[in-house]
């Protein structure tokens, strides 16, 4: 029961770190129960989907399919992550102002509601489908005892769900004219970590090259496979063992995103 | 600034063509391992240094499990009755160990990488 705990928690955190993040970036915003509530419902039934396909996806790209799907997902979350930011530094000024005025009631307008969808759609979807063939393979089984698997599962999902909700309050303590800023530069690492990963995958399936499988080990320190590295991971994007490609595009992201909302700015002060 | 950066973002470009054009060199050695009651059959596996290795994994439990090695940082889905396969390596001499993480209590095994 324990260990089916674990296993569902540690999925269910991952993504629901990311949901909660997310969330708090967007607090306050028109219509956003919509947005979420569909990115939410679309993850889950890609988590069924993908699950379904993963002896297919296996085969996929000779056997590396797996990892060119995650890297292929991940790639698209970083993509809507930096539209996210770039959209907040053209018009976050002005929601801020709105913010400050209507005492973080309603903010209208942020465009890239989408986009934040399909970030939880894809972190739900590549956690959920684990999950999904987990318990699926329970089910077939017909283990003894299952239902003693059953209720850890579900225990891990509340787990999960809780420490999630307790990110999402935590970040929202913050006082709202700096929140913001906070909740932008966390996007903007859950983006570089996510890139990182993808990279990493990526050279995982032979498709780059790993630029160095190994740049340090911090293992000692902090293993990125307990359940501290695993948090750090999925918000920061920590790795123990980080393959020289994979720091490159974790440095890129964010260097890229500066240089392009910069340039937005300025555009924006001399017109 | 963009005197370095240029050359260095053409070779960065290059090195992951060349990752393209190399993809599984012809020599990659290949090590089957199968799945069974939630054991995996050999628990021990030897490999030579310094190259890539192909691991095919028959996984003929009718539960899903995932290969995973924080040793080689390998996560890797084997559905129920599925095959799977995935690139090890390069690995330098050492012993590194795996598990299956749906069935960790009795799906372990390690890797012992030397020379023949």
């Amino acid at each position: 029961m324990l260990a089916a705990l674990l296993i569902v928690f540690r999925e269910v955190l991952e993504a629901g770190l990311i949901i909660g993040v997310t969330l708090a970036a967007t607090e306050g915003v028109q219509r956003r129960f919509l947005w979420v509530t569909g990115g939410i419902l679309a993850g889950l039934i890609g988590a069924g989907v993908v699950a379904s396909l993963a002896q297919r996806l296996s085969e996929a790209f000779v056997g590396a399919g797996q990892d060119v799907f995650n890297a292929a997902v991940l790639i698209v979350a970083v993509v809507m992550l930096s539209w996210h930011i770039l959209w907040m530094s053209q018009h976050g000024r002005e929601m801020s102002a709105n913010m400050k005025a209507m005492g973080r009631a309603v903010v209208d307008g942020d465009r890239t509601l989408w986009a934040i969808a399909v970030v939880i759609a894809i972190a739900i979807l590549r956690e959920g489908s684990e999950v999904v063939l987990f318990l699926v393979g329970i089910g077939v089984e017909g283990t003894e005892g299952a239902w003693r698997l059953w209720v850890g599962g579900l225990g891990g999902l509340v787990l999960g769900a809780v420490c999630s909700v307790l990110l999402y309050r935590g970040i929202l303590a913050i006082p709202a004219r700096r929140l913001f800023a906070v909740t932008g530069g966390l996007i903007i690492l859950l983006a570089a970590g996510m890139a990182g990963q993808a990279a990493a995958f990526l050279a995982r399936a032979n498709i780059v090259s790993a630029l160095g499988d190994q740049l340090w080990d911090s293992s000692a320190i902090l293993r990125d496979d307990g359940i501290a590295g695993r948090v750090l991971h999925a918000l920061v994007g920590y790795s123990d063992r980080p393959m020289g490609v994979q720091a490159l595009a974790y440095v890129t992201v964010p260097v890229v995103l500066f240089a392009l909302s910069r340039a937005i700015t300025r555009q924006q002060t001399a017109s | 600034m963009t005197r370095i950066l240029l050359p260095a973002a053409i070779a960065v470009a290059l090195f992951g063509l060349s990752g393209i054009v190399h993809a599984d060199a012809p020599a990659t050695p290949i090590v089957s391992l199968t799945l069974k009651s939630h054991v995996f059959v050999p628990a021990s596996l030897t490999v030579p240094p310094g190259v890539k290795v192909r691991i095919n994994l028959s996984n003929l439990d009718g539960a899903t499990e995932e290969f995973d090695s924080h040793d080689l940082k390998i996560e890797q889905l084997v559905t129920p009755h599925g095959r799977t396969s995935f690139v090890i390596g390069p690995l330098s001499p050492g012993t590194y160990t795996f598990m299956g993480e749906f069935h960790p209590d009795t799906a372990q095994g390690r890797i012992i990488v030397k020379e023949h």
